[in-house]
C-alpha cells in the first residue's frame, strides 16, 4: 500500500490533478463540515512525454445530455460490444470500428494507465497560429529599440506558416499592411474614438458590403483574402516586417512639458480585437500588447495626460478617487469577453517604472488566458528572456502553448461542479452536473480557456450532493471527467480526457481516513485561490477574516485538544503545515496591498491563479536555501532566525530571486577573498547560489526579478519582508541572543499567530 | 430703385407691370420661348427695339414716332428669326449709296416693298440654311399694320432703321458710324461675304424660305439654287398656312394673300416678288409656329414694319473703342499723380508710374468722380464700386512694391480710424503731428518717425519713404498682426488626388503624378530666395484617405490610410508636410508608385468634405496656412459627411426655384468654409466630371477661400491633358499670399458696404481670404453715408494683411483718391465701362441665388436704361427723344450688358448644364476687370489675312457672325475657351500650311493643338496662340471648328453681338430695347 503522498504524486503525474481530499465524504452535510471543499487543481495540458496521442475520435456516451467519453472506469461487455457510461449509466454500443475488441484487445482508453488520454481529431481545415503584435510607440528611444529587437527576434521563433500582424499606437493607432511592396502602408485610427467591431472591419476594408448576406453563411475565401493584408504568414513577410519594425519610430506627436504622451491603448486593443473578430473568429490567436505606460486618452483611458495628476493608488481607490477606474475596467472587460468568445487571447507586456494600468487591463489576460509580464524596461533581460520564453518549445519541438481550449467537466451523480478559478471564462453551459452553489466562475460545466500552456492550472470546486440518508454503497467511487478540447500549436485539434475517481468515505465512521487523505498543499492553494478570487471583489480585511475563520474551523474539526486548553492543541501530520501556509498567505501580496501598487497586486494575483501547485506554493510561502561552510546547501525556515552573518541565503518568491549575503560573507566578499587562490572554497560558496538561481531562472515563466544583495543592502528588504518576523525590535531583547536578524515590523510572527489560532480553536465560543 | 439693391425687388417689379401692359396690348404672347433670354416676356424685347429704332433721322424726316405697338411686333418676329436679319439690309444695295433717308423715303412712298425686299434677300443671305424670320417680319407688317396708318408703318420702319446713337462725348471717334444704324452699310458687306447668299439673293423667293424657320434650313438651301421661288413657295405654303396662317392674316385688314405679295412685288424685282409673295405667305406661317402666342395677340399691333435693318457698323463698337484707347494711351506711362484720373482701358497696353495712387492694376473704380450726395447717386443709378486686385502681377518694367519697416511698434496708424500711414496724411505743426486724411483725427508723430517739413509743408523725407509718396507699398507686420502672436510658418501645398476608378482609368492620376515631379521645382518663392519655402504634402483618396509620409530620412514613402471619414484627422505630423528639395527622392518614389498602387482599383465612390477637412486638420497640426489642390472626379456619394446626391432638375429652369440650382447645399460645407478660412486653408478644385456633380455645392468651399474651380468635362488625357496641365502649372506657380484679411477704409462721407469675390465675411468689414493670388479680385460696393466735398475728394485705403510664401506676415496697402462732383456729367465722364460691367456681373450672379432669373434680368435692363436715361436727361444736350444718346465712357456698355445677360447663369435654358452654369457663376465672382471684360466680349482675331512678318496681333473684329468670312480663319478666345474657326471655303494652301492637310475635309474633329510646321503662317499662328495662353490666367483648350460643322454651335455662342444660341437678344435688338426703355423713362 502506497502512502497518500505517493498516491497524490502519482495522480498528479498521470492526470495533472491534485485534490484537496482524496477520500470524499459521502454526504453533503459531512462535506460541508470538512471546511475545505472537495476541490482540485487541474492542469489540463500537463506535459506527458509518455503519452502518445491517439489518432481517432473519442467514443461518447450516446445520451444527449451526458456525452461522457469512454474511459477505463466504464463497465464493458466485450461480448455484447456494449459499454456502460459511468456517469449516467447509459448502455452504449461500441461503434463499428471497435468491432474487434475483447478482454485482450482493448483500446487504449480502456486501460487503467490511460485515465488521461489525448485524441487527435480532424475538424475542419487546420487553423494557423496567429500572432498580432500591438506595440506602443510612446517609449523612450532606448526602450523602443530594445523592444524592436525583441520583436524582430521573435519572428525567427515563429513557425513559418504562423500568421503575424502588427499594430502600433501612440496618439493614433496604425494597423500595418504587411503584403505591400515599395511602400509601407498602414491604416490609421483616431486614438480617441470608440469604434464598434463592425466599423473597424469596414474601415479596414474587411467587410464587403452587401453580396454575401443572403447566402446563409459568410463565404470563407473572402476572409482569407481580406485578412492577408494585415495578417501574413511569417515566411512571406519576414523581411518586410523586420524592416518595418526596424523603421518604427517613436510617436512623432509632440509631448508638451508636464504632459504624458497620448497613448491610445484602448482603441489599439479594440482595433486588434475587431480585426481578429472579423478575420479569424473562433481560431486561436494571440494579441501581444506591449506598453510602456498607461493609456492616457480615448476609451480605456486610465489616467489623464497631465503629469501633475498621478495615476491612481490603492489609497485613491479606497477613497473612491480614481476617476477613470470603473469606466476603464468596464471597457477592458467588455473587450476581454469579446476576445474570449472568439478564442483570442491577449498578452500584456508592460514595461515601465510607473504603473501602466494593469489593474484596469488585467481582465484582458485573466479572462483570455494571456500572459501578463511586468518589468521596468524593455531593455532588461527580465523582459527579453521572458518574451523569448513565450515561444519556448517542448520535447517535440512544438510551442508550449495551445489555443482555444474548452474545458468541460462531468461528474458522477453524487457530485456537482461549483466553479473554476483560473484563466478562463464561463461558457454558460448549464447541465445536470452544475451546482447552484457557485465558487469562482460557476454556473457552468464548460469553460473557455483561450490560451493554455503546460503549467496552466485551474482550481475546480465541487460539491457533494449526496444526501446523508442515501449512503453511497461501500466501495463506490465518485468520478470526475475533464474533457479538454484545444488547438495544438501544431494546428491539430486535440481532445484530452482525464477521468478521475476517488473513493467515498463515511465521514462519521472514517474521519481519520479522510483526514489522512487531506492534501494540505493543494488545499492551501485552493483556499488561497478562493481568497484571491474574493479579494478581487471584496475588501481586504473581509477576505482575511474569512480565511481565518476557515482555518479556525478546520482546526476545530481536525485538531486534537482539550477544550479551553490551547497547549493541548495538536494537528495530525496531514494538516500540520496548513496553518503555516495560511500565515504566509495572509502576509502575501495576494491579499495585502500595502506596499504594492494596484498594478503590482493585479500582476501577482494574475499569476497566482494560473500557476501549478508547486509554483503557487512558492508564491504563498517562499523557499529559502542556505549556503554556508557548515554543510551542504539546505532549505531553512523562512524565518528571521535564518538570517545569519556567515550564510548566503537564496530566496525564491516566484517573482523574485534574492541572493542575500550575510554580514560576514559580505565583508569577505568585499575584501576580495574570492579572488585569492587559497580561498577557492569561498569562491565556490559564492558561486553555488548563483548556479542554483540560474537553474531556476532558466525554467521560470515569467522571469523572476533577480536580486543580488547583502546584509544592510537596500534590496535586502525583499528578503526581510518575507521572512517570519520571529525577531523584531519588540522582542529582540527578550530573546537576548545574537541569532538571526531582527525585522523592524509590527507584523505578528508565526509564533504569535499559532498561539492565537490554538486559543481560538480550543475556545468553545469561537 | 436703389442701384445696388437687386434685392429690392419691388421697384423693379413695378417696372414689370409696364411691360406687362405692353404685352397685353400687343399680344400677350406666348412667344416667350424665343425671347426667353430677355427675361421677361419675349414681347418686351421686341417692343423696345422698335422704340429704339426711332432715329433722329426719322424724326427729321417728319415721321412721327411710330406706335410702339407696331414696331413691337416686328421686333418679335425678328427675335424669333435669327440674328441674320440685319444682313437683310444689304438688299437695299441700291439705297446703299444714300444714307438713311433715302431708304426712308422710299419706304414712305413705296411703303413696305423696298424694305421688304431687302430684308428678304438679306435674310436669305445670312441665314443661308436657316430661314431668317426677318422676312416674316416684313410680311407681317403689311398684313397687320398696313391697314390703319400706312404712314405709321413707314415711319416706324425708318425710325427703327436709324436709331441714332450719338455718343456725345466722343463725337470725334466715330460720329458717322454711330449716327445711323441705317441699313446702308449692311447691305454691302454681308452680301459680299457669303457666296451662298449670292445665289439666294438672286431669287427673291428665298425670302420665303427664311420664313420657314430654322427647321427648314436644309431644304431651303437646296431648293433655292435649283428652282428658286417655286420650290420655296410650295414647301412653305403647305403646312405653315394651316397652323398659323389664320391669325396673322386675320389681324390685318388687307387681304391675306394680297398683302403678302404687296411687299414683295413692290419696288424690287417684280418678277421675283410675286413668287416670293406666295412663299411669304407660307413663310409667315412657318415662323409663326414658333411664335404662336405672339402672333395671335399681336395682329393688331404687329403693324410695325420690321425691316429696320440698322447698320451694325453704326452702333458703338467695342473693338473700335479698344483700338482707339490703345492708339491713344498704349505704350505710354500712366502717372498716378492726379486725383480722379480715369486710367486707360484694361485692354490697353500701358505702364504705370506710381505717384501716390495705386496702379489701376490693383484698383479700378466704376467711376472716378463720385457724386457728392447720396441723392445724386441714387438719381443716376450708376453703381459706385471699386474692384481691387490686391495681388495683381506687375509687368517686369514696373517696380515691385517697396517693403517698409516701422520697427517693433509696427506700422504707424491713425489712432482713431486705424488707417495706415499714407500720402493722404497731412503733416502739420512743423511735422510733429499729422492729420488723418480719412477721419481727420490729429495724431502725434512718433519720435522715431519725426521729420521736418519743407516750405511746401511736405516732409523732407517725402521721396525716401514709400508710404508718403506712393499709392502702393507693404509694411512688415509685427507679432500683434500674427495669429496667436506667433510668427507664422511657411505655407504648405497639399496635393489631394482622387484615385477612384474613373481617374485611374482615364490616366489622369498618372498624368498628375508625372507632372508634379517637375512642377514642384517651381513652387512660388520670395524674390531673391534660392528655393521655395513652401512645403508640400500628398494625399490620395477614394472613399478613404491615404496620407503619405515622405520624410527625407525614409528609404521609401509610408502610406497611412484613414477610413474614419466621419471624423477626419491627420494621422501623422512629421513627414507629411516636407520641403520638396529635401525629400525629393522619396517624393519621386511616391509619385512613381501612386498610379501603380491603385491600378487595379475598382472603387468608384468618393468622399469630398472629409478631404478638405483633412487638409484643414493638417494645416492646423502644422500650424501653417496653405492651399489644397484637389483633383476630383465624381459626385461624393460615399457615406461620409458632405455626401451629395443628384439634385439636378431641369424642370426648375425658368421657375421660381431655379435659384436652388445655384445655391450650395447647406451644412457641412458651410462649416468647412469657416474652418478653412480660420486656418488659412485655400482650396483649388480640379474637377473631372463625366456627369452632374453638384458643382454649386462642391465649389462652395473654393469660392469662399480664395480658391478656384477648374472643370474638365469627360476628361481624356490626349485631348485635355495639356490643357489641364497648363492650368495646373499656372495655378501652382502663381504668386500668392495666405491667411489674408483685407479691410477697405474710406474717408468720411462714404464707405464700403458690400463685397463680392471668393471671400469670406465674418463681419461687415473684414474681408477674409484663406489665400489671395494674382488673379483674385474683390469688388467692393461703395455707398454714401454723408455728403462728399468736391474739394477733399474721396479717399480709399485698402489694407491687406497676409502671410507671404516665405512665412512672413506683411501688410499690403493700396491707396486711391477719387474726385467728387455735384455734376452728374462729371460722373458720366469718369465712368469706366469695364469696371461697371464687372460690378454688374458679380452683383447679378449673386442676386440669382435669391431671386428668379427673370427679376434679375429685368433689374439689369432697367438699371441700364435708368443710367442712360439719367444721362440723357441731365447731361446730354437736348435732342429728339427718338435719338439714343449714350455717354462716351459708357457707349459700349450695352453690348457688355447684353452679353452678360446671355451668359449661361443668366440664361434660363434647359440645354445648358447646371454644373456649367454654376461653374461660370462661381468663377466670375472672383474675376477682375480684365477677366470679365474678355469674358463678356471675346477677342475675335482674323488670321487668314494677317501680315506674318508683323509682331502685332491682327486687330480683333466685332463678335458677330457677319464678320466671318467663308474663306477665312479666325481665332476667338475669351479667357476660358479658344476656338480656331475655319471657313468652309478656306483655301487649301491655308489648310496645308497650318495643318499639313490637303483640305479642310481631312481635318480630324477633335484636334486640340496645331502641328508644328515650318512655315511662316504656321509659326505665326502658333505664336499668337501660345502668346495668348501665356497671357491669360487660365489655360484654354484650343478647339478647331469648321464652318457648318456641328461644333460650330459652341463657337457661335461667343459671338456676343449676335442673337444668343440659348436665347438672348442681339446687340442691335438690345440696343433698341434699351432705347425704348429710356424713352419711356424720359417721358
Amino acid at each position: 500500500m502506497t502512502t497518500y503522498q505517493e498516491f497524490i504524486q502519482q495522480n498528479e503525474d498521470r492526470d495533472g490533478v491534485r485534490f484537496s481530499w482524496n477520500l470524499w465524504p459521502s454526504s453533503r452535510l459531512e462535506a460541508t463540515r470538512l471546511v475545505v471543499p472537495v476541490s482540485c487543481l487541474f492542469t489540463p495540458l500537463k506535459e506527458r512525454p509518455d503519452l502518445p496521442p491517439v489518432q481517432y475520435e473519442p467514443v461518447l456516451c450516446s445520451r444527449a445530455n451526458c456525452k461522457a467519453v469512454l474511459n477505463p472506469l466504464c463497465q464493458v461487455d466485450f461480448r455484447a460490444k456494449i459499454w456502460a457510461c459511468n456517469f449516467c449509466f447509459q448502455r452504449n454500443p461500441f461503434p463499428p470500428s471497435y468491432a474487434g475488441i475483447s478482454e485482450v484487445n482493448q483500446p487504449a482508453e480502456l486501460m487503467p494507465q490511460f485515465s488521461t488520454i489525448e485524441y487527435i481529431v480532424q475538424r475542419g481545415p487546420p487553423a494557423p497560429l496567429i500572432f498580432l503584435y500591438v506595440v506602443d510607440t510612446c517609449l523612450e528611444e532606448e526602450d523602443l529599440q530594445a523592444l524592436k529587437e525583441s520583436l524582430q527576434m521573435s519572428l525567427s521563433l515563429l513557425p513559418p506558416n504562423a500568421l503575424v500582424g502588427l499594430i502600433t499606437f501612440g496618439r493614433m493607432v496604425q494597423v500595418h499592411e504587411l503584403s505591400c511592396e515599395g511602400i509601407a502602408k498602414s491604416y490609421v485610427f483616431r486614438g480617441t474614438k470608440d469604434l464598434t467591431s463592425k466599423q473597424i472591419q469596414e474601415m479596414l476594408g474587411l467587410s464587403k458590403p452587401a453580396a454575401s448576406g443572403q447566402q446563409g453563411r459568410p463565404p470563407a475565401p473572402q476572409d482569407a483574402s481580406a485578412s492577408c493584408k494585415f495578417l501574413q504568414p511569417v515566411h512571406r513577410v519576414d523581411m518586410n516586417l523586420t524592416d518595418l519594425l526596424g523603421e518604427l519610430q517613436r510617436d512623432p506627436w509632440p509631448v508638451p512639458q508636464g504632459k504624458r504622451p497620448l497613448r491610445s491603448t484602448g482603441v489599439a486593443l479594440s482595433v486588434a480585437v475587431g480585426l481578429l473578430e472579423g478575420t479569424f473568429p473562433s481560431t486561436g490567436a494571440r494579441v501581444m500588447l506591449f506598453i510602456g505606460g498607461p493609456p492616457t486618452q480615448g476609451p480605456g483611458m486610465v489616467v489623464g495626460d497631465e503629469l501633475k495628476t498621478p495615476i491612481r493608488s490603492w489609497h485613491d481607490i479606497q477613497k473612491d478617487n480614481a476617476r477613470h477606474l470603473k469606466k476603464a475596467t468596464k471597457y477592458y472587460e467588455a473587450m476581454a469577453n469579446r476576445s474570449a468568445v472568439n478564442g483570442h487571447s491577449i498578452d500584456i507586456y508592460a514595461c515601465a517604472l510607473d504603473q501602466t494600468g494593469l489593474l484596469e487591463m488585467k481582465c484582458l489576460s485573466n479572462l483570455t488566458g494571456g500572459h501578463i509580464v511586468m518589468g521596468d524596461s524593455f531593455n532588461t533581460s527580465l523582459f527579453k528572456q521572458t518574451f523569448q520564453r513565450v515561444f519556448s518549445k517542448d520535447y517535440n519541438g512544438d510551442f508550449r502553448m495551445a489555443f482555444g481550449g474548452v474545458l468541460e467537466v462531468k461528474t458522477s451523480r453524487e457530485l456537482k461542479v461549483c466553479g473554476a478559478i483560473g484563466p478562463c471564462v464561463s461558457l454558460n453551459s448549464k447541465g445536470s452536473c452544475v451546482s447552484e452553489n457557485e465558487m469562482g466562475v460557476g454556473g457552468t460545466s464548460q469553460w473557455k480557456v483561450c490560451s493554455l500552456n503546460p503549467s496552466t492550472t485551474l482550481g475546480m470546486y465541487f460539491e457533494v450532493v449526496n444526501q446523508h440518508n442515501a449512503p453511497v454503497p461501500q466501495g463506490g467511487r465518485g468520478v470526475i471527467q475533464f474533457v479538454t478540447q484545444y488547438q495544438h500549436s501544431n494546428t491539430q485539434r486535440r481532445i484530452r480526457v482525464s477521468t478521475i475517481a476517488r473513493n467515498w468515505a463515511d465521514a462519521q465512521s472514517q474521519i481519520q481516513h479522510i483526514e489522512s487523505s487531506f492534501d494540505q498543499e493543494a488545499a492551501a492553494v485552493l483556499m488561497a485561490r478562493l481568497g484571491v478570487f474574493r479579494a478581487e471583489s471584496e475588501e481586504g480585511p473581509d477576505v482575511l477574516r474569512w480565511l481565518d475563520r476557515q482555518l479556525i474551523r478546520l482546526c476545530q474539526k481536525f485538531g486534537q485538544f482539550n477544550k479551553e486548553d490551547p497547549t493541548s492543541f495538536r494537528l495530525s501530520e496531514s494538516l500540520s503545515l496548513y496553518p503555516q501556509f495560511m500565515f504566509h498567505l495572509r502576509r502575501s501580496p495576494f491579499l495585502q496591498v500595502f506596499n504594492n501598487s494596484p498594478d503590482e497586486s493585479s500582476y501577482y494575483r494574475h499569476h497566482f491563479v494560473r500557476q501549478d501547485l508547486t509554483q503557487s506554493l512558492i508564491m504563498i510561502q517562499p523557499i529559502l536555501y542556505s549556503y554556508s561552510f557548515h554543510g551542504p546547501p539546505e532549505p531553512v525556515l523562512l524565518d528571521s532566525s535564518s538570517i545569519l552573518p556567515d550564510r548566503i541565503l537564496l530566496m525564491d518568491t516566484f517573482f523574485q530571486l534574492v541572493i542575500y549575503h550575510g554580514e560576514t560573507i559580505a565583508q569577505w566578499r568585499k575584501a576580495g577573498y574570492q579572488e585569492m587562490a587559497e580561498y577557492e572554497n569561498f569562491k565556490q560558496l559564492l558561486q553555488a547560489p548563483l548556479d542554483d538561481a540560474q537553474e531556476i531562472l532558466q525554467t521560470r515563466f515569467p522571469m523572476p526579478r533577480y536580486i543580488d544583495t547583502e546584509h544592510g543592502g537596500s534590496q535586502a528588504r525583499f528578503l526581510l519582508s518575507k521572512v517570519n518576523p520571529s525577531q523584531t525590535h519588540n522582542n529582540l531583547y527578550a530573546w537576548g541572543q545574537e541569532t538571526g536578524a531582527p525585522i523592524l515590523t509590527d507584523d505578528v510572527s508565526l509564533q504569535v499567530f499559532m498561539d492565537h489560532l490554538k486559543k481560538l480553536a480550543v475556545s468553545s465560543s469561537a | 430703385m436703389s442701384q445696388q439693391g437687386y434685392v429690392a425687388a419691388p421697384p423693379y417689379s413695378q417696372a414689370q407691370p409696364g411691360m406687362g401692359g405692353y404685352q397685353g396690348g400687343f399680344g400677350p404672347g406666348p412667344a416667350q420661348p424665343l425671347y426667353g433670354h430677355y427675361g421677361g416676356p419675349p414681347q418686351r424685347m421686341p417692343a423696345p427695339p422698335t422704340a429704339l429704332m426711332k432715329s433722329p433721322v426719322s424724326s427729321a424726316a417728319g415721321m412721327p414716332p411710330p406706335p410702339v405697338s407696331s414696331q413691337y411686333n416686328p421686333n418679335i418676329q425678328q427675335n424669333g428669326a435669327h440674328t441674320q436679319r440685319y444682313p437683310t439690309a444689304p438688299a437695299v444695295s441700291a439705297a446703299y449709296g444714300q444714307p438713311l433717308q433715302s431708304p426712308y423715303n422710299s419706304m414712305a412712298s413705296t411703303a413696305p416693298p423696298p424694305t421688304q425686299q431687302l430684308t428678304n434677300q438679306m435674310t436669305a443671305m445670312n441665314l443661308g440654311n436657316y430661314a431668317p424670320p426677318a422676312t416674316s417680319t416684313v410680311m407681317q407688317q403689311p398684313f397687320q399694320t398696313s391697314p390703319p396708318p400706312a404712314m405709321g408703318q413707314l415711319q416706324m420702319s425708318p425710325g427703327q432703321q436709324s436709331p441714332h446713337i450719338s455718343p456725345q462725348m466722343s463725337p470725334p471717334l466715330s460720329p458717322p458710324a454711330t449716327m445711323q444704324m441705317g441699313g446702308q452699310p449692311m447691305g454691302g458687306q454681308p452680301m459680299g461675304g457669303q457666296p451662298m447668299a449670292g445665289q439666294m439673293m438672286a431669287g427673291p423667293p428665298m425670302a420665303g424660305q427664311p420664313m420657314a424657320g430654322p427647321p427648314m434650313a436644309g431644304q431651303p438651301m437646296a431648293g433655292q439654287p435649283m428652282a428658286g421661288p417655286p420650290m420655296a413657295g410650295q414647301q412653305m405654303a403647305g403646312p405653315p398656312m394651316a397652323g398659323m396662317g389664320g391669325r396673322p392674316f386675320q389681324g390685318p385688314p388687307p387681304p391675306g394673300p394680297g398683302g403678302f405679295q404687296q411687299p414683295g412685288p413692290g419696288p424690287v424685282g417684280p418678277p421675283g416678288y410675286p413668287q416670293q409673295a406666295g412663299q411669304f405667305g407660307g413663310q409667315m406661317v412657318g415662323p409663326q409656329p414658333g411664335m404662336p402666342g405672339g402672333f395671335p395677340a399681336g395682329p393688331g399691333g404687329m403693324a410695325g414694319p420690321p425691316q429696320k435693318k440698322l447698320d451694325p457698323d453704326s452702333i458703338p463698337s467695342t473693338t473700335q473703342v479698344i483700338e482707339d484707347d490703345q492708339a491713344k494711351q498704349g505704350g505710354h506711362v500712366y502717372n498716378t499723380n492726379i486725383r480722379g484720373q480715369v486710367p486707360p482701358l484694361v485692354t490697353t497696353d500701358f505702364s504705370v508710374n506710381d505717384q501716390g495712387n495705386a496702379s489701376p492694376r490693383f484698383m479700378r473704380c466704376t467711376t472716378y468722380s463720385l457724386p457728392c450726395t447720396a441723392d445724386l447717386a441714387k438719381q443716376c443709378q450708376v453703381p459706385l464700386a471699386s474692384i481691387i486686385k490686391p495681388f495683381a502681377n506687375l509687368p517686369k518694367n514696373e517696380t515691385p512694391l517697396y517693403v517698409v519697416n516701422h520697427g517693433e511698434t509696427g506700422p504707424i496708424r491713425c489712432n482713431r480710424c486705424k488707417a495706415y500711414m499714407c500720402p493722404y496724411m497731412q503733416f502739420i505743426d512743423g511735422g510733429r503731428r499729422y492729420q488723418c486724411g480719412f477721419c481727420n483725427c490729429v495724431n502725434e508723430v512718433p519720435v522715431f518717425y519725426f521729420q521736418h517739413l519743407d516750405h511746401m509743408g511736405r516732409r523732407v523725407d517725402f521721396y525716401e519713404r514709400p508710404e508718403l509718396s506712393l499709392g502702393s507699398y507693404e509694411f512688415v507686420a509685427t507679432m500683434e498682426y500674427c495669429k496667436n502672436n506667433k510668427p507664422p510658418n511657411p505655407p504648405a501645398y497639399i496635393f489631394m488626388i482622387d484615385v477612384s476608378y474613373n481617374n485611374i482609368k482615364s490616366g489622369l492620376v498618372k498624368l498628375i503624378c508625372d507632372e508634379l515631379k517637375t512642377l514642384l521645382e517651381n513652387l512660388p518663392r520670395e524674390d531673391g530666395m534660392e528655393s521655395s519655402a513652401v512645403k508640400v504634402g500628398f494625399v490620395t483618396y477614394n472613399k478613404v484617405l491615404h496620407f503619405y509620409n515622405v520624410k527625407s530620412a525614409l528609404a521609401q514613402p509610408q502610406m497611412m490610410v484613414v477610413s474614419d471619414t466621419a471624423e477626419m484627422f491627420v494621422p501623422l505630423l512629421d513627414g507629411f508636410l516636407v520641403n520638396y528639395q529635401e525629400s525629393r527622392a522619396v517624393i519621386t518614389n511616391l509619385l512613381d508608385q501612386i498610379p501603380d498602387m491603385f491600378a487595379d482599383t475598382n472603387e468608384s465612390e468618393t468622399v469630398f468634405a472629409p478631404v478638405i477637412q483633412a487638409g484643414v486638420e493638417a494645416f492646423k497640426a502644422a500650424e501653417c496656412s496653405g492651399k489644397l489642390f484637389i483633383f476630383h472626379s465624381s459626385m461624393p456619394t460615399a457615406e461620409a459627411p458632405g455626401k451629395l446626391k443628384n439634385r439636378d432638375d431641369k424642370k426648375l429652369v425658368s421657375t421660381e426655384k431655379e435659384k436652388t440650382l445655384f445655391q450650395p447645399q447647406k451644412g457641412v460645407y458651410e462649416q468647412l468654409s469657416k474652418d478653412c478660412v480660420a486656418q488659412g486653408c485655400s482650396v483649388d478644385l480640379f474637377l473631372f466630371p463625366s456627369q452632374y456633380v453638384d458643382l454649386a455645392t462642391m465649389g462652395d468651399v473654393p469660392s469662399h477661400t480664395g480658391g478656384s474651380v477648374y472643370k474638365y468635362n469627360n476628361f481624356q488625357v490626349e485631348a485635355d491633358g495639356e490643357h489641364f496641365l497648363r492650368d495646373l502649372r499656372k495655378d501652382v506657380q502663381k504668386s500668392i499670399g495666405f491667411d489674408a484679411i483685407m479691410r477697405v477704409r474710406t474717408s468720411t462721407g462714404f464707405r464700403a458696404t458690400d463685397f463680392f469675390g471668393a471671400i469670406y465675411m465674418n463681419n461687415t468689414t473684414d474681408i477674409e481670404m484663406a489665400a489671395v493670388d494674382c488673379d483674385s479680385a474683390v469688388t467692393v460696393e461703395l455707398k454714401h453715408d454723408d455728403t462728399l466735398s468736391e474739394e477733399a475728394g474721396a479717399l480709399m485705403q485698402c489694407a491687406l494683411l497676409y502671410t507671404t510664401v516665405n512665412g512672413q506676415r506683411r501688410l499690403r496697402i493700396h491707396n486711391l483718391s477719387l474726385n467728387c462732383s455735384s455734376q452728374l456729367s462729371e460722373l458720366y465722364k469718369s465712368c469706366e465701362t469695364d469696371s461697371l460691367i464687372n460690378f454688374f456681373a458679380k452683383s447679378a450672379y449673386r442676386a440669382i441665388l435669391n431671386q428668379p432669373l427673370k427679376n434679375v434680368r429685368e433689374i439689369l435692363v432697367n438699371q441700364t436704361a435708368h443710367m442712360l436715361a439719367c444721362y440723357r436727361k441731365n447731361c446730354a444736350s437736348p435732342s429728339a427723344a427718338s435719338q439714343l444718346i449714350l455717354p462716351d465712357a459708357m457707349k459700349v456698355f450695352p453690348v457688355y450688358m447684353n452679353s452678360l445677360m446671355k451668359t449661361a447663369p443668366l440664361v434660363a435654358s434647359t440645354e445648358l448644364s447646371t454644373d456649367e452654369r454654376a461653374h461660370q457663376r462661381l468663377s466670375v465672382m472672383a474675376m477682375g476687370v480684365e477677366a470679365t471684360q474678355l469674358l463678356l466680349y471675346p477677342r475675335l482675331v482674323p488670321l487668314h489675312n494677317m501680315d506674318v512678318n508683323s509682331e502685332a496681333l491682327p486687330a480683333p473684329l466685332r463678335c458677330s457672325e457677319e464678320r466671318l468670312a467663308d474663306s477665312g480663319m479666325f481665332l476667338l478666345e475669351n479667357g476660358h475657351s479658344m476656338f480656331l474657326w475655319l471657313g468652309q471655303a478656306s483655301p487649301p494652301d491655308l489648310i496645308q500650311s497650318i495643318f499639313n492637310l490637303p483640305s479642310l475635309a481631312h481635318l480630324q474633329g477633335h484636334m486640340c493643338a496645331l502641328p508644328e510646321l515650318d512655315n511662316p503662317l504656321s509659326k505665326k499662328v502658333r505664336s499668337i496662340i501660345n502668346g495668348l495662353l501665356e497671357k491669360r490666367p487660365n489655360s484654354m483648350k484650343l478647339q478647331i471648328v469648321r464652318q457648318k460643322d456641328k461644333p460650330e454651335m459652341l463657337f457661335r455662342q461667343f459671338l456676343v453681338e449676335d442673337k444668343g444660341l440659348h436665347g438672348g437678344a442681339s446687340y442691335m435688338d438690345f440696343l433698341c430695347y434699351v432705347h425704348r426703355e429710356i424713352r419711356q423713362l424720359l417721358t
